[in-house]
């Protein structure tokens, strides 16, 4: 494990975790200027966060330790994806323990953890967020393996710094697979991370919302330990994108420490494109109903398909 | 891996979009926008057409690129458009499978359509003959959005989207099919609108609707 | 030039009569113009005995013994269904079921119909083949639904649809073939769509193309042949459009579909030395000749009856050409060419029977001895010939197909049996009350013209007792040429 290794991973966690909760802000903030409405500061998420953590928690008189233990397990899985995504470098220490498979293993660990955590008080929102969570995870998960596959099977590895590195080294050039995946992936991500069309991240409306409901009974620094981890999933997510179809910038093992230095800015330039188009589709696109949601990743998963059909057939 | 010339990975680009296009056929139930549909898919085989026409310098593909241009992407779409207006048939009644399932069933056709493909481009010397695959794909799925159908007007689109696969098919094949023939199936297609067009309105004066629901009478053996 | 002739005609036919269709002389006109391509067929018999199989127009036109007599006897059954349409339309059009436009219509598509299916059996380019197949479709859809009832509409739209879609595998088909061929004939394209060079060169064309190929091919001009299980659109179409054009139907597009079908299985099958060309050919035969067997029984409408039974008739003419073999070859033929005349005289006296009655219903129509003794006569003595009673020429044909399958295919010879049995008993069981049963009608006052259906029906008497020698020597040729196991 060279010195480097070490730093890169390293740097990725702490950028991940310090820079997560300024995503979302940007993301937001985006959103309300395109919405010709007031901007909230791009730090508002980290002023909710450390209002949060100076609360006291309220917990439900039949909570068991499963509820409490949820908000660590959803952050810690969330944190542990941030160290295998090869966001910034490729030469990640830990990512040899996990491939893109496991990733997704991990982020639907986080999904039965949050969900179990729902149904744990036994109100009924919290019930119904669970089941529609559900609902759309056994929808994306499998779109998002297809995603992977495709991505797999152009750079005949599973592993995603591999995956990465294969990309740049290629020639430049029209690759329709990849380009259905990425539609494919944008979708996941939109269903996932609980935004427009699929949930809608600002409101409290019971009939509809699917994330929030969830995390109705949460305060506190559980409350805090939750969101804070929601915004490491989207954050994540991005950096996965940026890794199957974007990866230009990152820093390898050849490239020694310059390139490390480079590719933290590159990747916050990433950042900020990635979430301005995340606020311009939000804007652009009205919210489905539940039962339309399924529809909406069942194309996601046809894309992903389709681009794995593509690919076979014309072999790009 | 070599990488592929431009022209093909834009050919290959195109063929990938027709594929997504007869998907997104296949789940669209307005009329109006199947229409609009075809006739981006008549653009995009016409840009095919131009691509490969260039590409090889056969001087009759140009011609048949300006055919594809004049008859699937301005000609029939405008007359289809005119029909929909005249008729006032906007939407499609609910599909006989739903659309998930058609979906679904879309996929396998795929799969069963590259695997027909695979001995014949196999043996195929032209340069896009990995289109084949999608050619067939385009035509299967057409027949499927036919059967899955109630109105006539969406069946005559996925009939005219069937042709177009043919012709994709005959261009990656083997670059086009001679001219005398190529003139020929354009002129039957054409025929077959204005034949189409006249039918309709005898239906509608008769039944009042496109719906086919009403064409159901005759029944085998009796 | 005979072929300019013959094709020229009927094309002028379709003009001229668009312009004109709708006058008192225009069914005259039509006959007229259908006599001229029948005497244009005759002069180019009359050549090809002389001179023997030739190609013209830059090799896009071939005539050979194999359609050189399907081209006369398009000719002739077209002149003489234009003959016997004259009095039929007049009645029609003095019922008030079709309005003058519509005959104008009626006689222009009556022509271009016969143009298409001429040029579809003269064409030596197999994409021109498609194609004239195709606007032969196109040109008898507005006439399956002349009469604008919702069930003609209804049949015209199956028609359409089934057959496009149909046809659309053929194309399919021939762009496969195609692709084979320019593999072996060079890029250029020009001859690689042109029968004679395929025919030269078919032993060296890949063999599993041309397997798929003809899979597409027989599936998309089986559907126009009317191969079960794609023959839904043939009994509706029959039934609902004109009677003149049922018997075209029956009599000549159906053989057309059957032309090409063999044209293609020839290529297929010398490229591939296998059986599967004469295997699926049998099974599809086979398949529509039992199954149209069994709805026989369940028909009410006697022109979906006969429909029925040109099913029956085509999957028998299929299964021989698919047995193959020199004795098969000459039954099909013979087949093929007695059917189409006899089946058009059964339609041409049905017609007649279902105008007197008001009604296409078999419980409607009965006694037709006693109205009109030649109607009754002319469809009693037309179906036994189609039953295969001795002495037609129908006996003889199916004969020759059940001693051949004996031999070459034992395991066939019941099922063909049974359904020959069944139809029999299922049409002469509908068919005698309606010509000898009791009747409400009255007598008509004067006579109908019914002699196209007694030439025809003479003419499948000759055939079954003398073939003439020149026409065996075409069948022995057609047959030879078609080859086979």
């Amino acid at each position: 494990m060279s010195t480097l290794g070490a730093i890169t991973q390293l740097l990725e966690i702490v950028c991940a975790l310090l820079a997560a909760p300024a995503f979302l802000g940007w993301v937001n903030q985006c959103r309300a200027w395109l919405q010709n409405k007031r901007a909230p500061s791009v730090l508002q998420p980290y002023y909710g966060l450390r209002k949060l953590f100076h609360k006291d928690v309220v917990l439900a008189e039949n909570a068991s330790s499963l509820f409490r233990l949820a908000p660590y397990i959803v952050f810690g899985t969330m944190v542990a994806a941030a160290a295998i995504i090869p966001s910034m470098g490729t030469g990640l220490p830990l990512s040899m323990a996990a491939d893109g498979i496991a990733l997704v293993g991990l982020l639907a660990t986080a999904r039965v953890f949050l969900s179990l955590a729902a149904m744990d008080v036994g109100t009924a929102f919290g019930t119904l967020g669970a089941r529609r969570e559900m609902m759309v995870g056994f929808l994306a998960e499998p779109a998002l393996l297809m995603v992977l596959f495709v991505a797999a099977m152009i750079s005949k590895t599973t592993s995603l710094p591999l995956i990465a590195e294969g990309l740049t080294t290629r020639a430049l050039g029209l690759y329709p697979s990849l380009a259905f995946t990425a539609v494919a992936f944008t979708m996941v991500l939109l269903a996932e991370n609980a935004r427009i069309p699929v949930d809608n991240p600002a409101t409290h409306l019971e009939l509809t919302m699917i994330h929030e409901a969830m995390l109705l009974e949460y305060s506190g620094r559980h409350l805090a330990m939750m969101e804070w981890a929601a915004a490491l999933k989207l954050f994540n997510y991005a950096c996965i994108g940026f890794a199957l179809f974007i990866p230009w910038g990152t820093s390898t093992e050849a490239s020694g420490p310059q390139g490390l230095l480079l590719a933290v800015p590159v990747l916050f330039a990433k950042l900020a494109v990635a979430g301005g188009g995340l606020a311009l589709i939000e804007t652009l696109s009205a919210k489905l109903r539940v039962f339309r949601a399924p529809e909406f990743l069942a194309t996601a998963f046809l894309l992903a398909v389709l681009g794995l059909l593509v690919h076979l057939l014309l072999g790009d | 891996m070599s990488p592929l010339s431009f022209d093909l990975q834009l050919l290959n680009a195109c063929a990938a979009l027709l594929l997504l296009l007869s998907f997104s056929m296949l789940s669209q139930r307005r009329i109006v926008n199947l229409v609009n549909l075809l006739a981006l898919q008549g653009a995009l085989l016409c840009a095919a057409t131009l691509l490969v026409a260039w590409r090889t310098g056969q001087g009759h593909l140009y011609l048949s690129a300006a055919l594809t241009l004049a008859l699937k992407v301005i000609g029939l779409p405008l007359l289809l458009h005119r029909l929909i207006r005249r008729l006032n048939v906007y939407w499609d009644a609910e599909p006989v499978i739903n659309t998930s399932g058609t979906m679904l069933i879309g996929l396998l056709v795929v799969v069963f359509s590259f695997g027909l493909a695979q001995p014949i481009s196999a043996l195929a010397s032209t340069a896009t003959r990995s289109t084949l695959g999608i050619a067939i794909a385009v035509i299967l799925l057409s027949f499927l959005t036919m059967i899955t159908r109630r109105k006539a007007m969406s069946q005559v689109v996925a009939f005219l989207s069937m042709e177009n696969g043919l012709f994709f098919g005959a261009m990656s094949a083997t670059y086009g099919m001679p001219m005398v023939v190529e003139l020929g199936v354009a002129l039957d297609v054409l025929v077959a609108m204005l034949v189409l067009g006249v039918f309709f309105f005898q239906i509608r004066e008769q039944f009042d609707s496109l719906d086919l629901h009403h064409l159901e009478s005759l029944k085998e053996g009796e | 030039m005979e072929v300019l002739l013959l094709l020229g005609s009927p094309l002028l036919g379709a003009l001229t009569l668009w312009a004109f269709g709708a006058r008192s002389w225009a069914p005259g006109l039509n006959v007229l113009f259908s006599a001229a391509t029948f005497a244009a067929a005759c002069a180019l018999t009359a050549r090809v005995i002389a001179s023997g199989p030739m190609v013209l127009a830059r090799e896009q036109f071939l005539v050979d013994p194999f359609n050189v007599f399907l081209v006369t006897l398009t000719a002739f059954v077209g002149l003489t269904t234009s003959i016997f349409s004259r009095p039929y339309m007049r009645v029609e059009a003095e019922h008030g079921r079709v309005s003058p436009g519509r005959l104008r219509l009626y006689h222009s598509m009556y022509q271009l119909f016969t143009a298409t299916m001429l040029i579809a059996l003269t064409t030596n380019n197999l994409g021109l083949l498609w194609v004239a197949m195709e606007a032969a479709t196109l040109s008898t859809v507005l006439l399956v639904t002349l009469y604008r009832t919702p069930a003609s509409l209804e049949a015209g739209w199956k028609y359409f649809i089934l057959c496009g879609v149909g046809i659309a595998q053929a194309l399919f088909g021939t762009m496969l073939l195609y692709f084979a061929a320019e593999r072996v004939l060079g890029a250029e394209g020009v001859t690689a769509l042109l029968w004679t060079h395929l025919d030269a060169v078919k032993g060296q064309l890949e063999p599993t193309v041309l397997s798929l190929a003809f899979v597409f091919l027989l599936v998309g001009y089986g559907t126009k042949v009317g191969l079960a299980p794609l023959h839904n659109w043939l009994p509706d179409a029959h039934a609902e459009g004109p009677t003149p054009i049922s018997a075209v139907l029956s009599g000549l597009l159906l053989n057309v579909a059957i032309y090409a079908v063999v044209r293609c299985k020839v290529l297929v099958e010398g490229s591939l030395r296998s059986a599967l060309p004469s295997q699926m050919m049998m099974g599809f035969g086979l398949l529509s000749v039992v199954l149209a067997a069994f709805f026989l029984w369940r028909q009410r409408d006697i022109k979906r009856l006969f429909a029925y039974s040109s099913i029956e008739h085509m999957g028998i003419i299929t299964f021989a050409f698919g047995m193959g073999g020199p004795v098969a070859n000459f039954a099909a033929l013979l087949h093929m060419t007695v059917h189409s005349l006899t089946k058009s005289a059964i339609f041409f006296a049905v017609g007649h029977a279902a105008q007197k009655a008001g009604s296409q219903l078999i419980e409607n129509i009965r006694g037709l001895v006693t109205i009109s003794p030649t109607i009754g006569w002319g469809l009693m003595l037309g179906s036994l010939a189609i039953l295969g009673m001795p002495p037609f020429g129908v006996f003889a044909s199916e004969f020759l197909i059940l001693t051949t399958a004996m031999k070459q295919q034992p395991w066939a010879t019941p099922l063909l049996l049974l359904a020959l049995g069944v139809a029999f008993a299922a049409i002469f069981g509908k068919v005698q009350p309606m010509v000898f049963g009791e009747t409400p009608m009255r007598r008509l006052p004067h006579p109908p013209a019914l002699l196209p259906v007694f030439v025809h029906l003479a003419l499948v008497l000759m055939l079954g007792l003398y073939v003439p020698p020149y026409l065996a020597g075409w069948y022995r040729d057609a047959a030879r040429l078609i080859g086979g196991p």
